[in-house]
Parts: C-alpha cells; structure tokens; sequence
C-alpha cells in the first residue's frame, strides 16, 4: 500500500474497502442469523469505528506488547518469582482466575469470531475480528502464567478438563455458553456491552491490583497487557448498544432485556470476584463493597444516565446489589468453606487482623451475622473439627451458584424463587435469575446442573472422591482446608518459616 | 415465553426430569436460620421412603455438626412443603407426604436461631 495515504485513507482501504456488495447470493442467505433476534438495522454504514485501527497497524502494536510480555513473563520464571508472593494462600485466588476466567477468553475469541462472521456490516466484522484475536492472546498468556504455577502449586494441572466439570466452574461456563448459544446481537450485548463495559472494571481493576500488592508479577504483566485491549472493547460495547438503538426504536425494548438479563448474570458471576477481594488476598486493596460503590454505582450510575436519551434505563434490580453488596462475598465464601473438599482450591477462617478488617469494612452486617459463624468454625477446626457439609447443595438453576444467597430485607433467610415449566419445576436464588429463566425456559430447562447430574449418576460415582477423580483432581492434594494442604506445607519449607521440617515432596511432584 | 431461535417452534429437552434419577427423586430440604449450612440441601431417595427416616436418619445426620441439632424436638418443630404451611405424616412416605420430584421443604425449630443468634 502506497505510504502516502493518510490515516483515513488508509482505514477506508483496510475495512470498508474490504466489503462488496454480493451478486450471485442474496444478503440473507449470507447472514442467517440476522432477522430472528427481532433487531432491525437499516443501515450498517452508520456503525462507527471508534478506534479506527487497521489490521496491519495492529500486528505491529500487539507484537511490541507481546514481545515485553513474554520477557517480563520469562524473567518471572528464572527468578522464581512465585516465592515474592505475599502468602500462599493468595495462589488459591489464582487458582480461581485461572481456571475460571481464562477459559472464558477462550470463548470470546470464539464467540466474537462467529459473531464476525455474521454481522452483515463490515466496519463490525472487522472489530469483531480484532477482538477475537484479541482474547485468543489473553488466554494464551494466561496459560503461559498457569504453567508456571503449575510446577509449584496444586489444582492447575487440568484448567480445560476441569471446566467442563467441575461445580463451580460451571458458573462461569455457563455463563459464556448461554451468550454464545443466543444470537449475535444478544451476544454481543451480553459481552461488550455488559461485561466488559458495565463490569470489566470490577474484574480487573481490584483484581490486578491485588495481584501487584500480593507481589504476582506475572498476573500484573497479563493483567495490563490485556487491560489496553480492554479499553478497546469497551468502547465496542458503547458502540453497539447505541447503534443499534439509533437505528430502528424497535430494538429499544429488546436491547433493554438484553441489559436486564446480563447485568444480572455478571452481577452473580462476579460475586466470586468479590470473594477474592475480601477473602483471598493476603494484601487487601478496597472491599467488594468499595469497588461495587465505585465501579458499579458511581461510574455505572453516570453511564445510564447519559443512556437515557437513548430510551434505555438502569438495569432491572440493580437495587438489589446496592442491599447485596453488604452481603454476597461473606456468603460465597461461606459457600467454598463448606465445599471447599469437592474444590480445585483451599479455603480457611480469616486471622483476628482480616476479620477486624472485614467488621471495619462491613459495620452493618459483618459482626452481626458473618463473624459468629467464622469464630464458631475456627474454634471447632482447633479443636480436630472443621466443617465439611456432607450433603450436597440446592443450585439455582439459572446461575447454577448454591442458593446461598438471602432474601431482600431480611439477611437470616434464604431467598427462593420457582417456576414450573412443561412436566418440571425449577428453582432460583432471586427475582433476577427467575425472570431470565420464565423469559425463555425453553433454553434453561436444558442446564448441565453439576449436582443434578451427580445425582443421576454422570459423574463418576457417588462419593466426594469418586467425583473427584472425574474431575481429575487429586483427593487430598487439591482439596481441603489450606492449613491441611501441601501448598502450605511446601511454602513453609520455601521460605524457611519454621513449622514444618521439609517440603511435602508428594506434593511438589503432583504439581 | 417462547425463546428467540433461529429455529422455528424450538424446544428444549428437559435435563432433570424425574426419569433420569433411577427410581429417585430429588428434592430440597432447608433448615431455616441456620446459615452455617451455606445453602439448601439437595437429596435423592425413593419416593417409598418413610418421612420418619429423613427426618431422624438423613437430616438428623446432615444438619449433625450444628450444636443445634441436638436440642431440636421435631415435636414441635414446623413445616413449609413448596411454602405452603405442612404438617408432615412421620409415618407415612414421602409420597404420602406429597413430597415429589423438586419439592422444597423448609423446617423451623422454634427458640433456635443458630450460633449466639446470628442465623448461623
């Protein structure tokens, strides 16, 4: 291409000059996909590109990134940079990122690259396109982090297999699976407009944060490679939306659903995020509360109120997770504390200093209903007893989280919600996951409910370590309380902190 | 609702329907204002079973580790059956009990509200 055409030149040349209009097919037939989700667009030129970046500037950009990620990534490794972490209890966070988040980036890359395929407008496929690869990088600098940990630390050794499997991990999965099996508008809605614009921020911001304060170098550089991409996704999302409202007002209420519907699935998706902040960093940044306050109310709150010109309002319950951000982080981790033997990653009673932390930042609800609970579990666990729920939990079958979640307005009940659809009933945590269901039952009454398919008996027996070894984790190794573990075991040996004579090599070699 | 498919007429299969539990059926049992048991329970027993043994042998056995569970007298303890008040036959079945493939039952043991009243 000649040097001297200018930057507009240059991204007409590269985008809209790639698109013809086809002779011998009819647009239909091309883009399949476009009628059914009810969303009309009249003219696909209006779709603006608000980065306007060119294929070929972007291999440029993204090899100078990579290039300094792979060699902060290396020197992390020859340097033994997993021993700089604050504590090993803060790998267990990782352990949760890790095999739940990074196998989502792996299917945006997949999602975005079929929603590129499909969009008839070709300013859109190719922001598609870039986004896809996009998160085909993320992933993979993750599993290259993933592998380091892997020689050191327990429950890294099988993030795909585990995915599809395991309990909590199909939170996440399910997630992902619902957006990509919807349309290309109600995913695109769902992941850039959502997640990553409503929610991204609640996701990396305090989580990559937190990495740097726990002294993770590694999750820091994937966190803020990845993060310049984020920008440009987010604006994506912006752009969606208000394309598709400008062009027909029909799409107004459809897209209004949308936002209902995924704002409420992020919401309970990220209630694992806040367990992390408040739980699992030995180092903590601001509580799930503050970063909802920020994130969420303020930001969020000035976004929707420049959407309101556009006919789109505040997102269905948001007023639920004002009440619920006092609440859900204690209540998921009292749900991996009881579980936490069927898990891929450790649990434990907060220290007197974290729990002060957790009453100074949650004066409404901690001491009253959190803390009782935690000081009764740690004087049992002293004393030879540490709880293990024997039975398995009630999912609720939109979010599939265990109903662990308390009713509006009254923090000492759990809350319950059902419908029932053709010969079946179904059961969910609140007014938000029973609305998406009753929307379109059809789709939810075929969710892989891990403990409904345990009970049918798909899942490799009827004991913990039965399921276990369906899972491919190690029973005893990955499991269990992190004052029983070999990680802990091993980091003590590491870093000469006395209790224990020498490295657990059993669990050094299962890494 | 019908759901948007790109299919017209779309029609899911039912994954947890009462056939594929092998004889059981699965339903939900909730001890209220006890939320050291992080949610609901999930169990799966033939629908033949006597109500007297979820009560005295499954859940007994289940909720074991609260210190509560000792002073409960099922004498007077309550019921919900799908949150509708119940008053359950322990010599009777679960079937004979109404209790049927993802039924919800609730209980609440009057004077006991969990570890220094906190609902744990």
């Amino acid at each position: 291409m000649s040097k001297k055409l200018n930057l507009r030149e240059r991204y007409q040349r590269m985008t809209r000059d790639l698109a013809w209009e086809p002779t011998y097919q009819s647009k239909k037939d091309i883009y399949p996909q476009m009628d059914f989700e009810g969303i009309k667009i009249h003219d696909w030129d209006k779709w603006e590109d608000p980065f306007r970046l060119t294929m070929d500037s972007y291999w440029k950009y993204q090899a100078e990134k990579e290039k300094k990620l792979y060699s902060i990534i290396d020197a992390f490794a020859q340097n033994n940079g997993h021993l700089n972490v604050t504590d090993a209890r803060y790998i267990n966070a990782l352990k949760l990122f890790l095999t739940g988040v990074s196998p989502l980036e792996y299917a945006a890359h997949r999602g975005f690259a079929m929603v590129g395929r499909q969009f008839a407008g070709v300013g859109t496929q190719v922001a598609c396109q870039m986004q896809s690869i996009d998160e085909l990088r993320h992933v993979q600098t993750q599993v290259h982090t993933i592998s380091h940990y892997n020689k050191y630390f327990n429950g890294f050794h099988d993030f795909r297999h585990m995915h599809d499997r395991v309990w909590y991990l199909s939170v996440p999965k399910s997630f992902f699976d619902d957006a990509m099996s919807a349309g290309p508008f109600e995913f695109i809605t769902a992941i850039s407009f959502s997640f990553e614009y409503v929610l991204t921020n609640l996701l990396f911001m305090p989580f990559m944060s937190g990495a740097a304060y726990n002294g993770d170098m590694a999750t820091v550089t994937f966190g803020f490679s990845a993060q310049s991409d984020e920008s440009r996704h987010m604006t994506l999302g912006l752009e969606v939306i208000k394309f598709m409202v400008e062009q027909d007002p029909d799409n107004i209420p459809i897209v209004q659903g949308w936002i209902d519907k995924w704002f409420w699935r992020g919401y309970r998706l990220l209630t694992l995020v806040g367990m992390m902040m408040d739980y699992m960093l030995p180092k903590r940044v601001m509580s799930w509360r503050e970063a909802w306050e920020i994130y969420f109310e303020q930001n969020g709150g000035a976004l929707f109120e420049d959407l309101e010109r556009y006919g789109l309002r505040m997102p269905k319950y948001w007023e639920q997770t004002i009440e619920g951000k006092d609440h859900i982080s204690h209540q998921a981790w009292s749900i991996f504390y009881n579980y936490t033997h069927a898990a891929a990653f450790h649990t434990w009673i907060p220290e007197d200093e974290e729990l002060d932390w957790l009453s100074s930042k949650y004066p409404d609800t901690f001491d009253k209903y959190y803390r009782p609970r935690y000081e009764h579990w740690r004087e049992q666990a002293e004393a030879g007893n540490r709880f293990y729920n024997p039975t398995l939990p009630m999912l609720c079958q939109t979010c599939q989280i265990p109903m662990g979640f308390t009713e509006p307005g009254d923090p000492t009940t759990i809350g319950f919600r059902q419908s029932d659809f053709e010969d079946n009933r179904y059961h969910f945590c609140s007014d938000g996951c029973k609305d998406i269901f009753d929307n379109e039952p059809q789709k939810y009454c075929q969710a892989w409910m891990p403990v409904h398919q345990i009970y049918q008996g798909n899942c490799g027996g009827a004991t913990v370590p039965e399921v276990l070894d369906w899972y491919h984790l190690k029973f005893g190794i990955d499991n269990f309380d992190y004052a029983d573990s070999p990680d802990r075991k091993n980091w003590q040996a590491w870093k000469g902190l006395g209790d224990e004579a020498g490295a657990d090599q059993e669990g050094e070699a299962a890494a | 609702m019908a759901v948007k498919a790109i299919i017209p007429d779309y029609q899911g299969t039912a994954l947890d329907p009462v056939e594929n539990f092998h004889g059981n059926i699965m339903f939900h049992v909730n001890w209220e204002k006890h939320l050291m048991f992080c949610a609901p329970l999930a169990m799966a027993m033939p629908p033949d079973t006597p109500f007297s043994q979820l009560v005295e042998g499954t859940l007994t056995e289940a909720y074991g580790y609260h210190p509560d569970m000792a002073r409960v007298d099922w004498q007077t303890v309550t019921w919900t059956r799908d949150h509708e008040p119940f008053e359950p036959d322990f010599n009777a079945t679960l079937a004979e009990n109404g209790v049927i493939h993802r039924t919800l039952l609730r209980f609440t043991a009057p004077g006991l509200e969990g570890i220094a009243g906190s609902a744990t």
